[in-house]
């Protein structure tokens, strides 16, 4: 936005006295006569800064944004530092700051889980307070909607959208320069632009982060997308469960009024936008938008049939655009930086990053942002740090409880919207909850069953009724009740519901039985024909027996049963006295060795 | 026929009856409301921060306010999981059952609860003291398994220490 | 306050750009606890509050102390990142009330990063950048 591009590396070069008596001055002419020499004064630039203390090392000079701490530094490196770090990028090594006798504190980007990943969403995460206006402002926060304002026809943004590729980040993965298209359509007036923020997948909480750490980033490409589709009002539902990312968006909208960015004529340009928070009561099917809708006007949030679509028909049955909270933070960064640029990251399919809420049996628990089409195998090794305790990466089950499981065999799969459909999975909103081998493949199906059986509004019959039958089904399998034929019951009732729900909640309900069937299905004739729990979860399929051959006699197991149903002397393999065992199975999770069975 | 026999056999529910001083409290979120029956929810939600819970004359009278058919806010308080229409125990556990804590072995803990202090999902014990509901996903997936008690949030738990955790809280 | 302009909007960017920079000399550190709900379960609110405390104690006046959202590594949540002038910012990880007075002590009065404790040095990679 600026007249002169700001230069892309910063030397920050003492001027405090101990410096400026080793040579920091001379040091200061040397590196600009160096950088001008090779036409390099608008790429970088040398600031002269106050004492930071190190005087004995002087002269300091820190390269920024890399990080790097030069230390004792003389005007005749200059050269070498030009030649080497701004030109070819590689850190000086002579000259870096080293601590006696300790290693170094690795740097951001060598650090597997930050250094691979690359941030758009969540660009100002950790950057910024968020509840300062003015600091997201700093970050070219609010520059978006001014450039929008200022030089783009609506039409004009509709289409940097459609070109940059951008898709819905809520799940569905619909291209969201056409919703808004399909909006500006209708003419009928007042219009809405809603943000779900409606997140209720279970191990997904990237929309929860972005909306308290970064809240601005969503009211700006509200704004935006308003603008776009000719909404003038806009609202937010947030998940009763996330109170401190409502407090923190009450206050970004109470700060952006207050600078007029939004309200009435926003910027001085005519334009006027408001939003309004809408706090939901916890019902997960209110994520499905024509639901999420009926909520915000006061109803029970009961998806209903499309078409019409939500853009026709949508709130108060005005033109509605919804889009979710990560897609409207991705809005600021492709206006400013151009479609070009966001479609220049990703895939042939899917542009941009996506963000991925990292958990379950993985070291680095966390969020993570990654280009599209990443391997999976990368974020759950390479950023994730693998499986801790030793154990053995099984499954990882992506998109929630709508999604499905993707094994351990096809650990390479890309990430992108296409690749997980194929594989059975999909991109849901985010959630990867990583598996080992001591989680069981059918208890996870039941569970995720029990959820949705939990959860279905009780409009439509197969979802209802159906999912019913199959935890009933499930539950017979996982307690030894399950019989020759039940799996292919399953595979025709999954299909079945899928086929003829409602809502999209029904319509993949059964997504995780059939997924584990179709890769875990070993896994289900163990529970049925052997009546036993590979993963040693389901109580009723354990035989609670110690294998002679594996126990090592550490007698861990006899200390920890909260039963006294364990037997054993030093020296001694371990028993299970079963008239005393209440199958808690905390001997098995004690068992280093793997010895009951 | 057993479903029958089930509720058949349940106890009686004490009506609570809420004094008509305590009912015109509610003219206050009334008036805040009135006239725009889209904000049943907050209004709801207001009222339960102000009762506890959402007796049936709470409900009548909200209606009769908002000038809702009380069909439907008994409808929308029965929809979300958030209203409950029964008075809850002193301390409201929250066990997280989401993917995440699930997987890290959570239900381990739920049976530990149902064992201690004798209740299920849903349910409120007869002393009062503890309410129990399993929610999905707190957002605090780091820290699985979590339980949240009142406002205390227990994370990283290990079953073992459960009973210790409870006693803390009478 | 009053209602700002497009051209109001690059001059807040550049003045408060300059105060994020720390090179002005005004502020010496600025110490950043990240505080989303995951950080503030794990105990980051404790961590805050021993800053502040410290910083009363000692008096000083060059220290910013603020808060930010997550900073996205839940498993080593409690997390603060403290940045002296000139040199780039350290991440620490895990923290309790006790380590937070030892990287107050050594750190933020002393200079010298609290190696124990630290995570990484330096900023994550934006994909504009």
């Amino acid at each position: 936005m600026s007249a002169k591009p700001l230069p892309r590396m910063q030397f920050m070069l003492c001027a405090g006295t101990g410096c400026i008596a080793s040579g920091s001055l001379d040091l200061k002419t040397a590196m600009e006569r160096e950088l001008k020499k090779r036409n390099l004064q608008d790429e970088a630039v040398v600031v002269m800064t106050g004492c930071n203390g190190f005087c004995a090392m002087g002269p300091i000079m820190a390269v920024y944004p890399d990080g790097i701490f030069y230390n004792q530094v003389k005007p005749e490196h200059a050269p070498l530092i030009v030649e080497e770090h701004v030109l070819k990028g590689r850190v000086v090594p002579q000259l870096l700051f080293k601590e006696e006798g300790k290693d170094q504190i690795p740097l951001m980007k060598d650090i597997g889980f930050f250094g691979l990943q690359r941030v758009i969403v969540l660009r100002n995460r950790g950057l910024i307070d968020a509840e300062s206006i003015d600091d997201y402002i700093a970050r070219d926060g609010y520059a978006a909607l001014g450039k929008v304002l200022q030089e783009m026809s609506p039409e004009d943004v509709i289409e940097e959208i459609k070109k940059s590729g951008l898709r819905g980040r809520g799940g569905g993965g619909f291209p969201t320069g056409l919703k808004w298209e399909e909006c500006r359509k209708y003419s009928s007036f007042p219009k809405y632009t809603v943000c779900n923020g409606d997140e209720g997948d279970p191990g997904a909480f990237m929309d929860r982060s972005v909306m308290e750490g970064d809240p601005h980033s969503v009211l700006e490409g509200m704004a935006i997308s308003g603008y776009a589709i000719g909404a003038e009002k806009g609202f937010i539902y947030v998940r009763a469960e996330y109170p401190l990312a409502i407090a923190r968006l009450q206050k970004a909208i109470d700060d952006a009024k207050d600078y007029g960015l939004l309200g009435a004529n926003i910027l001085d340009k005519g334009f006027d936008f408001d939003i309004e928070i809408y706090p939901g009561a916890g019902a997960f099917v209110c994520g499905e938008s024509t639901a999420l809708m009926y909520s915000i006007e006061g109803k029970r949030g009961m998806p209903r049939i499309k078409p019409p679509r939500s853009a026709e028909a949508g709130l108060w049955n005005q033109p509605t655009n919804l889009n979710n909270v990560e897609t409207f933070a991705n809005i600021n960064p492709i206006i400013l930086n151009g479609s070009d640029w966001f479609s220049s990251i990703g895939t042939e399919g899917s542009k941009g990053t996506k963000v991925f809420a990292l958990t379950g049996a993985v070291t680095n628990v966390g969020l993570v942002e990654v280009p599209m089409g990443t391997s999976l195998k990368q974020l759950i090794f390479d950023i994730g740090g693998g499986i801790p305790k030793k154990r053995k990466f099984k499954a990882a089950q992506m998109g929630g409880p709508s999604g499905g499981c993707i094994p351990a065999d096809m650990v390479d799969v890309a990430i992108d919207y296409e690749s997980l459909i194929e594989a059975g999975a999909m991109m849901g909103s985010g959630g990867v909850v990583v598996m080992d081998n001591s989680t069981c493949m059918v208890d996870t199906a039941r569970f995720f069953v029990d959820f949705c059986v939990d959860e279905s509004c009780g409009k439509c019959i197969p979802c209802r009724e159906g999912l019913k039958v199959m935890l009933e089904k499930l539950t017979d399998i996982v307690e030894g009740r399950g019989e020759e034929g039940d799996v292919e019951f399953l595979m025709e009732l999954g299909q079945h519901i899928n086929d003829t729900s409602h809502c999209g909640l029904g319509k993949s309900a059964a997504s995780p039985v059939l997924s584990t069937i179709r890769y875990f299905r070993h896994e289900y004739d163990a529970h049925i024909r052997e009546k036993h729990c590979p993963a040693l979860v389901c109580p009723s399929l354990i035989d609670f027996v110690v294998m002679e051959e594996k126990c090592k006699k550490c007698g861990l197991c006899y200390r920890n049963c909260p039963s006294d149903a364990i037997i054993w002397e030093k020296k001694q393999v371990a028993r299970i006295d079963t008239t005393k065992c209440t199958r808690c199975r905390t001997c098995i999770q004690n068992c280093k060795f793997g010895a009951i069975r | 026929m057993k479903e029958r026999d089930d509720i058949l056999k349940r106890k009686v529910q004490k009506v609570e009856v809420v004094p008509p001083e305590e009912l015109a409290k509610l003219d206050e979120i009334i008036d805040r409301y009135e006239g725009r029956p889209s904000y049943l929810i907050p209004a709801l939600k207001d009222a339960q921060e102000m009762f506890g819970y959402l007796p049936m004359e709470v409900q009548r009278k909200l209606a009769s306010g908002l000038n809702i058919p009380s069909s439907h806010v008994y409808g929308v308080v029965t929809f979300y999981s958030f209203f409950t229409i029964e008075p809850r125990g002193r301390h409201t556990l929250r066990l997280c059952l989401g993917t995440a804590c699930y997987v890290k072995g959570s239900k381990d803990i739920l049976d530990i609860i149902v064992k201690e202090v004798g209740i299920n999902v849903g349910e409120t014990s007869e002393d009062g003291r503890f309410s129990l509901e399993a929610v999905r996903c707190l957002g605090a997936c780091g820290l699985a398994p979590v339980m949240l008690i009142g406002e205390d949030t227990h994370g990283n738990m290990d079953p073992k220490d459960t009973t210790k955790i409870l006693e803390g809280y009478q | 306050m009053a209602k700002i302009s497009i051209d109001d909007l690059k001059k807040i960017k550049e003045r408060e750009r300059s105060k994020m920079v720390l090179r002005d000399g005004e502020f010496r550190v600025k110490i950043t606890v990240h505080m989303g709900t995951c950080g503030i379960a794990a105990g980051a609110r404790d961590v805050m509050s021993v800053f502040r405390d410290l910083i009363a104690a000692k008096g000083t006046h060059d220290v910013i102390l603020t808060n930010s959202g997550c900073a996205g590594l839940c498993s080593k949540e409690p997390m603060a990142t403290v940045e002296l002038s000139d040199q780039p910012p350290v991440k620490y990880v895990l923290l309790d009330r006790e380590k937070a007075a030892r990287i107050f002590e050594e750190h933020v009065m002393g200079g010298k990063a609290v190696e124990d404790y630290a995570l990484a040095r330096g900023s994550e990679t934006t994909a504009s950048g």
